[in-house]
Parts: structure tokens; sequence; C-alpha cells
């Protein structure tokens, strides 16, 4: 109790305070019963949020034996199991191809989406409406039916290949395909798809003061000067935001692969949280836990890269 | 020379093309689900069927698990939705409004969670859930859900953005906290309540990463693991597992269409606040 008589004099408050506080208040602050408004949150995000961080952290340099039920440490070898593992380090690869492609083309074709649905034509709402269902469809719906779409003996696709007379596809037999048509079934549909950059991309056109494009053209500015110079740059936060979370979202892509093609054929599309989710199942905590880890650590490389590149470039302008 | 003016503004010749190949996937879906086994199977595969079946939903039907999986799911969504409601808004209302000890570091902490990325708490939920005994339970799917950092967060910055002089007056007038809270800051958040409700709806009526993970016997399982585990059991029967899809994407689909600006005004703010 001595640190709050020393310090009572310093702080100037204690004067304007309430002379007589509760030993309630006095440990939780002015208002205690706050402490039950947050209470569910807290026990629910500290536990299953915070604590699991450092507990994977832990678990990533310990290797338990679950038949003789023993933990031992072991330092980095998880880490370098998993690099020799070939499964991990093509779940790796796979990640990135996918991620380097999708996340650039989803940002594009969502901003290419909002500008055709930025102009007041007629049926304009009925347009939105289409262009905006896929949002809701789920990842294994996505997944389910584009491995039957793009099937190699009985998809609808080569069906129409056939029909333009072109040769049928191996598609989802194909493990370089296989991966390409993952990132068309992630385009297509979902929290993270062409649309949904698109709902934001259009929302942040709305917000574009219009006065500001009319200004523009009556200075003399063409239609690709306005777009280079005045939307574009308005449209900077929120391409940000969208970088970052489509990023995010391509590192940790699983659902279209568990339902689409469960990694295969063979190997050729596991991702990492794909390799995580196999560990979990075999009981090999401590490979799952050292393989997260690294793609945390990617992750967190990439924000910070981006973050500084955005304040470099700030600094220039 | 003379330019020949169309009808229509040229405009939709780019907006039907691309709203058509957005449609197409799921054009295909509604289709295939009502074409029976023999017009799937052909090579090469039909394209516009000559006559409509019911062969894929019978089959669902006489399958027992189609309706269990949709009450799960229906369960699971509602508590998680109705528990986000209530602990987002106290949670939200706390940190905007009421002092206490330890409010920054407790609200830093659950900010801090926004951004760590999902498969680092895989592991250890799993093995927390499992000495708990929820695993492969429906308990296992709403725990981890029941309060989602995004909704305490979005409550508190819309609360911030009323005006206190109301729920002041209210103190004044001898109201208590939960009174001012349910009857004065509730009822104007209603856009806010939405959107958390829009967003935790969507994400665990189509979530698959974590029930794949927590649940095992299909008896528990949701729509969208049960489809994923139907597909790889009964691989040849295209049409039922179309009609499956089909089936679990109705309610979202309706859900989106009666309230549309609701859920983009709520996707929007995702992106534009977030």
């Amino acid at each position: 109790m001595s640190t709050v008589f020393a310090q009572a004099p310093r702080a100037g408050v204690a004067a304007a305070a309430p002379p007589r506080r509760s030993w309630v208040q006095r440990v939780f602050g002015e208002t205690p019963s706050a402490w039950l408004y947050i209470l569910p949150a807290v026990v629910i995000i500290v536990g299953l949020a915070i604590v699991p961080v450092f507990w994977s952290l832990l678990l990533s340099v310990q290797d338990k034996d679950p038949i003789a039920e023993t933990t031992k440490y072991v330092g980095l070898q998880n880490y370098r199991d998993i690099f020799d593992d070939p499964a991990f380090t093509g779940a790796v690869r796979h990640t990135l191809i996918y991620t380097g492609l999708f996340v650039p083309l989803s940002i594009g074709g969502g901003l290419g989406l909002a500008l055709l649905l930025n102009r007041r034509v007629r049926f304009i709402g009925v347009y939105r409406t289409l262009a905006f269902v896929p949002v809701v469809i789920s990842a294994t719906v996505q997944g389910v039916l584009f491995s039957f779409i793009f099937d190699d003996q009985f998809g609808v696709a080569n069906s129409l290949l056939h029909r333009v007379g072109l040769g049928p596809q191996p598609f989802f037999a194909d493990g370089g395909q296989a991966l390409l048509l993952l990132v068309l079934a992630g385009l297509w549909a979902g929290t993270s798809c062409v649309s949904f950059c698109a709902v934001v991309y259009l929302a942040a056109l709305q917000d574009i003061p219009p006065e500001l494009v009319e200004a523009a053209s009556i200075d003399g500015a063409r239609r690709a000067g306005v777009f280079r110079h005045v939307i574009l740059p308005a449209l900077t936060p929120v391409t940000i935001f969208l970088v970052l979370w489509q990023t995010v979202q391509g590192v940790q892509l699983f659902d279209i692969v568990y339902a689409g093609t469960s990694g295969g054929p063979g190997q050729s599309t596991y991702v990492v949280v794909y390799y995580v989710f196999r560990t979990i199942r075999d009981s090999a905590y401590g490979t799952g836990a050292a393989a997260s880890y690294v793609v945390a650590g990617g992750l967190l490389l990439i924000s910070l890269t981006s973050i500084a590149v955005h304040r470099l470039r700030e600094r220039r302008a | 020379m003379i330019r020949r003016r169309l009808p229509f503004d040229p405009w939709h010749l780019a907006l039907v093309p691309v709203c058509v190949l957005l449609g197409l996937p799921l054009l295909w879906m509604f289709i295939s689900s009502f074409m029976n086994q023999e017009q799937l199977n052909r090579f090469p595969p039909t394209i516009i069927p000559g006559s409509l079946h019911l062969d894929g939903y019978r089959f669902l039907f006489d399958d027992a698990s189609l309706p269990t999986w949709f009450v799960n799911s229906t369960i699971v969504s509602a508590v998680v939705v109705a528990s986000n409601l209530i602990f987002c808004s106290t949670a939200g209302y706390a940190f905007a409004r009421l002092k206490f000890r330890g409010s920054g570091l407790m609200l830093w902490l659950i900010l801090a969670t926004l951004i760590v990325p999902f498969q680092l708490t895989l592991i250890p939920t799993f093995i927390i859930l499992q000495h708990l005994g929820l695993i492969d339970t429906l308990w296992a799917l709403v725990v981890p859900s029941l309060v989602l950092p995004f909704g305490v967060f979005l409550l508190r910055q819309f609360f911030l953005s009323l005006p206190p002089e109301l729920e002041e007056a209210a103190w004044i007038d001898g109201c208590s906290r939960w009174k001012i809270l349910l009857t004065i800051v509730l009822p104007l958040a209603r856009p806010a309540l939405s959107t958390v409700a829009v967003i935790t709806f969507l994400l665990t009526w189509n979530d698959v990463s974590w029930p794949a993970i927590a649940i095992s016997s299909e008896s528990h399982a949701t729509l969208p693991l049960g489809i994923a585990t139907f597909k790889s059991r009964a691989e040849t029967n295209q049409s039922a597992i179309m009609a499956a899809n089909v089936l679990a994407t109705l309610p979202v689909l309706l859900a989106f269409l009666a309230a549309q600006r609701t859920f983009v005004r709520s996707l929007a703010t995702t992106g534009v606040k977030g």
C-alpha cells in the first residue's frame, strides 16, 4: 500500500478525488464493475488467442512423445526438421506462388470491377448485386464446385473446350494447373475475392468528393490524368489495407485446398496451413508449431516491409 | 463518318460479360444439382440438360446426415452471433466509456490479436479444448468465437462516436449503467450491431478450417465440413454433392439478397476502417 501514499502528493489529482475510495476501487479503478463488462472478452481472447501465441513458441522447441507422454526440450530441432521435409518446403513454395498471384490479381481485378460499377447506368443496382454475390459463397462450395467444373474427365470446362475444338486439359489432375485453379477459385468467391476488393474500393470511390474530380477536369486534366493523379492517390489507404489483408488471407489459405484438392495430386497443392493441419492430425504438435512460427515470421516481415516502404514514400512525397 | 449511336450506354457491354462470368460457376452449381448421373457422367459432359431431375436432392435426404449438419450449423452460428452481440457490446462500452485500471492494457491485448495469424493459435487452442473435453463437440466450434476482437473494437469505435451528453443526463437522473447501455446506447448502435451480426454470421456459417480440425465425427459436423467429407466419400455422386452445395449456399444467399445494403456496408467498413 506504500506505493499509493508515495504517489499521492505528486499526482495532484488526489486532492480532487473523493476522499474515501473503497479497496475495490483502489485496485480496479474508478468503475470496478467495468471488469464484469469485459470479463468474457478478456477470458476468451486472452485465453484462446494471447496465451496460445506463447504456448506455440514453447511447443515449437519441444518434442512430445505421445506414447511415453514425455516432453523434452529439443531446441531448434523441429525447425531443422521441417526445412528438411520436402512436404513443408513444397508447401512454402506453393503458398508463395499462390499469394504472389492472388494478391495482385484480386486487387487489380477488384479495382477494375469497382470502376465498372461506379457509374450511374441503368440497372446498376442489379449489376452490383450480381457482382457482389460471390462474397458470401463459402470456401467449401468454391473448392468442391471448382474441382467438379475442372475435373479432367467429367468437368464441364473440358466439355466447353471440346465444343470450341480444343483438346482436353488435365486441370486438377496436374499439379501445376491445380495450383493455378486454386488461385482462380480464390479470386472468384469468398471473403477475400475480387468482388470483396471491389466492395471496398467502390465504397472508397464513392467517398471521393466529386468536386475534386470536377476541379481537375476543369483544369484541363484528361480522363487518364484524373485517374492517375486524383483517384489513385485518394485510394492509397484502401489499397494498403487490401494488400496487407489479401496477403494475410493468401498465406493462410486452407479451406479451398481442404475442400478442393486435399493437397493433391500427390502433394502438389500442399500449402502451409494444410501442412499444419496434417501435423495436428498426426499429433506432431512440435513440428506444426514450428511451421506456424515460420509463417508468422514471414507475415511479420512482409507487413513491416510494406509499412517501411509506405513511410519512405511518404517522406519523399 | 457517321457515328452510330447505340440504343443503350456502351458501359453495359463491359458490365454484362463481367457479371455473367462471376455468376457462371453458381449457375452451373444450380443446373448440375438438377441433373442425373447419366447426364453428368457422359463424355463430353452435358452443358444444357434436356431434362431436370431430383435424384441428387432425393439421395441427400435419404442420407440422414444433411439435416443434422444443417441444424449444427444453425446452432453454432446462432450462438456465436448472439454471444458476440452481447459480449462485444458490453466490452466495447466499457472500453469506450468506463474508467478502470487495466483498460489500456486489456484493449491493447485485444487489438494485438487482430494481427496474430490464426495458425499460431491453432495448436494450443486445440490442446486447451481437448483438455476441457470439448473437442469433437459443438462447444469446440462455439467457444473460440464467443467474443471476436474485431467486434469489440468496432463497437468501441462506434460508442466513442456517440455524444456522451445523453448518457450523462440519464446517469444524473439515476439510471444504472446497465440500463443506460440497454435503453440508450444499444438502440443508437443498430448499424454497428448489424455489422457485427452480419460479419460473424458470414464467418461462422462458411468456416471450414476450424471445424475440420476440431470435429471428427460426422454427427457433429457443420454444413461446410459435412459437404467436404461427403465429397471425398461420394466422389461419384456429383448431383448429390451439388445439391448439398446449393442447400449450403441458399441461406447466406437469401440473407444477402434480403439485406444487401447491410452486407455491403459491413464488408466495406471492415476495409475502410479496419
